[in-house]
C-alpha cells in the first residue's frame, strides 16, 4: 500500500511537472509569427514515416545511424516496459505483463538484447564525443560547455538506466532460482550473470526494489530533464517533420504585404485588403524572434546539436564564421531569454563568447546573437537544409534576418547595394546597358536581328 | 517576340536567356549553341531580346524582396501580354525563381531547364550525337547546381546529357543531394566573400580536378564562372576546361562552328 502511495505520488509529481513544462514551450513557439501550414495530410503523414519514424535522412551516414537506431528502438521498446512499471506500481502486481506468456518471454528477450545494444551504442558515442572528439559533434563556437556536458549527461543516463533494469532483472531471477519459483520471461543477457549477486534474500529484494525505483525515477527524472536539453528532438522530431515545408527547397517564401505594396504603386485601383483587427504592423523580415514564424521556432526545438548541416555548408567547410547550428540553437537561446525560462534549471546556454563572433549588447535575435557577417556568408544552397535528420530549415530563418538587413536597415554590403542599383536601372545585376541585351546574336548565323 | 507578335505567331517556346545569357562573355557562346540546338531540331522559339529583365532571383536571395517582386512583376506583365506558356532556360537561378517564386504573383508558366529540354530532345531521337563525337572515353565530371539539385530535384537529366556523349563520366565525392555549392549563389555572385580560410570554389574546383576529368561539365553560368575560376587558381586551365552541357552537345552534334 505505501508503495504504491509513493508511486502514484513520484508519477504525477513526475507527469505533472512535464506537462507545465511543455505548457511553457507551447507558449515560446507561439511567440512566433502566424503561419498557415496544413494541407496535404498524406504526404506530411508519409514524410513522418520515413523521415521520423524511418530515420531516413539518417542513414546518409551509415554507422552513426545504426548505433542511433539501437537507441532509438530500445527506447521505443523500453516503453513497453515502462508501461508494465506503472501497472505493477498503481496495482502492486509483479511483472503483469507475465500472463503473456511466450510474448511476454521474447518481448523480455528482445528488451535485454536491445538494452545490452543502447549500453554499447552510448559508450561508442561518449567515446566520439570525449576521446576522438568528432569534428562536428565538439567545434565550433556554438558547442560551449553546456551542450557539451548536456549530450554526455544524456548518454551517461541511459546507460545507468540500462544497468537499474539489468540489476532488476538479476536479483529477480536469483529470488525466483532460490525460491523454486517460475519467473515469467527469458533474460539472455542476465541469464548468466545470476551469480554475481549472492544469496541473502533480503538484500536481493533490496537490489530488485532499488533497480525497479532508480529505473522508474530516473525515466521519470530523464524526461523532465528534456525539455532543457537537446534530447527534446525525440518528442519534437515527430511534430517538426510533419510541419515539414513540402515545397521545392528553391521555393523562398513570399512577402505578401510587399505585393500588395507593389500592387497598389502599379495600379491605383487596386484595394489593399485590410488587415485584421489589433494586428500589430509587422516589421519585414526578422530582427527578433517573434519576427520569425512559429514552425522556425519549433525547428529550434527540435535541434539536436548534431552538426550535419555545419558539417556540409560550404562558407563553413571553407573557414567562414556561418554555422547553420549556431543559427538555430541561437534562436532557441533568444526564445528562452525572452519568452519562458528557465524552464526548470536554467542551463546558461551560452556563457562564453568566442573571439570571432562578437555579438552586440543588443537585446534582439540579430546582432545580440547572430552577426550579419554570418549572413552574408551563405550562399543559400540548401545543402544544410537537405541535411538535417529532423528537417528543420536553418536557410528560411538565414533569409528572415539578411530580409531585416536589407529592408529594414539598408544595411547590405556595398557590392550588393551596387547589384541592387544596377537592377533598378538596367534590368540585370551588373552595369551593362539594356539596349546591349540581344548582342549575343550578332554573330550567329542563325537569328537575323532586327 | 515582338517580331513574331507583330506577325501573330506564337512559338512553340520562348527561350529566357538570362542576365548571364546576355551580358557574360563565357556563357554567352552558351545561349549561342543553345540556339543551333534549337535550330538544328526545328523548334519554333523566341527570345523576348532587349524585353528581358532580370528575374529578380539575387534581390530575392540578398534580401531585397521589394526590388525582387518588382522585377517579377514587371517580367510577369511581358510574358503574360505575349501570352507566353512555355520557358526554357539555361540558368537555374531563373529557372527556379519563374517555375516557384512568379506563381503567387500571378505568373504560371510551363519552365523547362535546359537540361531537362536536352534530355527529351535525346530521348525523342531529335539530337542523336552519334558516337560521342570528339568526347567519346573522355572522363568528364559533372557539377550539381544547388539551384537546380536540391532546389528542384533534378539530378539524372543533366547526367542523360551527359550519357549520351558516350563519355567516362565520373562523380565526385560529394554529388546530387551532397553536392558542394561552387559558393556563388544567394547573391554570393556579386560580392566578395566573408573573412575565411579559403574560397569555396577552390575547394571545389580542387574536388573536381582530384576526380581526374579532363572536363568539368556545369548546367549553370554562375557554377560556370566559379569552376573556372577555380580551375585557373589551381593553373589547371590548361588541363581542364570548363563546359556547358549544351555546349557539349552542340559541339558533338557538329553545330558550332
Amino acid at each position: 500500500m505505501i508503495h504504491t502511495i509513493a508511486f502514484l505520488l513520484v508519477a504525477i509529481l513526475g507527469i505533472g511537472l512535464f506537462v507545465w513544462q511543455i505548457r511553457k514551450i507551447t507558449r515560446n513557439i507561439n511567440l512566433g509569427r502566424d503561419k498557415d501550414i496544413s494541407g496535404n495530410v498524406s504526404e506530411r503523414i508519409n514524410a513522418v514515416l520515413l523521415v521520423a519514424f524511418g530515420q531516413q535522412k539518417m542513414f546518409k551516414r551509415p554507422w552513426p545511424a545504426f548505433l542511433h537506431l539501437f537507441v532509438y528502438v530500445g527506447f521505443l521498446v523500453i516503453n513497453i516496459e515502462v508501461l508494465e512499471i506503472f501497472i505493477d506500481g498503481i496495482f502492486g502486481t509483479h511483472r503483469a505483463f507475465g500472463v503473456l506468456g511466450p510474448a511476454y518471454d521474447v518481448l523480455m528477450a528482445v528488451n535485454e538484447v536491445l538494452g545490452a545494444l543502447v549500453v554499447v551504442a552510448c559508450i561508442i558515442f561518449l567515446v566520439r564525443r570525449n576521446v576522438t572528439k568528432v569534428p562536428r559533434l565538439t567545434r565550433g563556437p556554438e558547442m560551449r560547455a553546456w551542450p557539451k556536458m548536456d549530450a554526455n549527461v544524456i548518454l551517461v543516463t541511459e546507460i545507468v538506466l540500462m544497468f537499474a533494469l539489468f540489476a532488476f532483472n538479476i536479483a529477480d531471477q536469483k529470488i525466483a532460482q532460490l525460491n523454486s519459483t517460475e519467473l515469467p520471461g527469458t533474460f539472455p543477457v542476465t541469464a548468466s550473470m545470476v551469480n554475481l549477486f549472492g544469496s541473502d534474500l533480503s538484500s536481493l529484494a533490496l537490489i530488485a526494489g532499488i533497480g525497479w525505483w532508480v529505473h522508474i525515477i530516473g525515466i521519470l527524472a530523464f524526461m523532465n530533464y528534456l525539455p532543457s536539453s537537446k534530447h527534446f528532438h525525440i518528442i519534437m522530431a515527430f511534430p517538426n517533420v510533419y510541419y515539414t515545408k513540402l515545397e521545392p527547397k528553391g521555393q523562398f517564401s513570399n512577402v505578401e504585404s510587399i505585393t500588395h505594396e507593389i500592387k497598389a504603386m502599379l495600379d491605383p485601383s487596386y484595394v489593399v485588403p485590410p488587415a485584421p483587427e489589433g494586428a500589430q504592423p509587422q516589421k519585414f523580415g526578422a530582427q527578433d524572434v517573434e519576427d520569425l514564424s512559429w514552425k522556425q521556432l519549433m525547428d529550434s526545438y527540435t535541434c539536436t546539436e548534431c552538426g550535419r548541416c555545419t558539417s556540409v555548408c560550404p562558407a563553413n567547410l571553407t573557414g567562414k564564421l556561418l554555422s547553420p547550428r549556431k543559427i538555430v540553437m541561437d534562436t532557441r537561446d533568444r526564445m528562452e531569454e525572452k519568452g519562458e525560462s528557465p524552464l526548470i534549471f536554467s542551463p546558461a546556454h551560452y556563457k562564453e563568447e568566442s573571439e570571432r563572433v562578437k555579438a552586440t549588447e543588443e537585446r534582439t535575435l540579430l546582432r545580440g546573437y547572430v552577426t550579419p557577417e554570418e549572413l552574408w556568408a551563405c550562399t543559400t544552397c540548401n545543402a544544410c537544409v537537405e541535411s538535417c535528420p529532423v528537417n528543420i530549415d536553418q536557410l528560411s530563418t538565414i533569409m528572415d534576418m539578411r530580409r531585416y538587413l536589407v529592408l529594414e536597415e539598408s544595411a547590405a554590403p556595398a557590392a550588393l547595394n551596387t547589384m541592387f542599383n544596377n537592377i533598378e536601372n538596367n534590368g540585370a545585376p551588373w552595369a551593362f546597358s539594356p539596349s546591349d541585351r540581344f548582342n549575343w546574336a550578332n554573330d550567329l548565323y542563325t537569328v537575323s536581328k532586327n | 517576340m515582338a517580331d513574331l507578335a507583330a506577325r501573330g505567331e506564337t512559338p512553340e517556346v520562348l527561350f529566357w536567356v538570362g542576365c548571364a545569357g546576355s551580358f557574360d562573355d563565357r556563357y554567352k557562346r552558351v545561349t549561342r549553341d543553345f540556339v543551333r540546338i534549337l535550330d538544328h531540331v526545328g523548334i519554333s522559339y523566341a527570345v523576348l531580346g532587349m524585353e528581358e529583365t532580370c528575374t529578380g532571383d539575387p534581390a530575392k536571395r540578398a534580401g531585397n524582396e521589394f526590388l525582387f517582386q518588382m522585377q517579377a512583376m514587371t517580367n510577369i506583365a511581358t510574358l503574360d501580354g505575349y501570352g507566353i506558356k512555355t520557358i526554357v532556360t539555361a540558368c537555374p537561378h531563373c529557372f527556379n525563381t519563374i517555375k516557384n517564386e512568379y506563381p503567387a504573383l500571378g505568373g504560371n508558366y510551363e519552365v523547362i531547364h535546359h537540361s531537362t529540354f536536352l534530355q527529351n530532345l535525346i530521348n525523342e531521337g531529335k539530337v542523336k550525337v552519334q558516337g560521342g563525337g570528339a568526347f567519346k572515353g573522355k572522363r568528364i565530371t559533372f557539377h550539381d547546381s544547388c539551384y537546380l539539385g536540391r532546389a528542384n530535384n533534378i539530378y539524372e537529366a543533366p547526367r542523360e546529357v551527359l550519357a549520351a556523349l558516350d563519355a567516362d563520366l565520373v562523380e565526385m565525392k560529394r554529388s546530387r543531394a551532397n553536392g558542394l555549392c561552387c559558393g556563388a549563389g544567394g547573391a554570393q555572385m556579386w560580392k566578395e566573400p566573408e573573412p575565411g580560410s579559403k574560397d569555396i570554389n577552390v575547394e571545389r574546383a580542387e574536388e573536381a580536378i582530384g576526380t581526374g576529368a579532363t572536363i568539368i561539365a556545369s548546367a549553370c553560368p554562375f557554377c560556370m564562372t566559379m569552376m573556372s575560376d577555380g580551375v585557373k587558381s589551381q593553373n589547371k586551365e590548361d588541363s581542364v576546361q570548363v563546359f556547358d552541357i549544351a555546349e557539349l552537345i552542340a559541339q558533338a552534334e557538329g553545330l558550332n562552328g
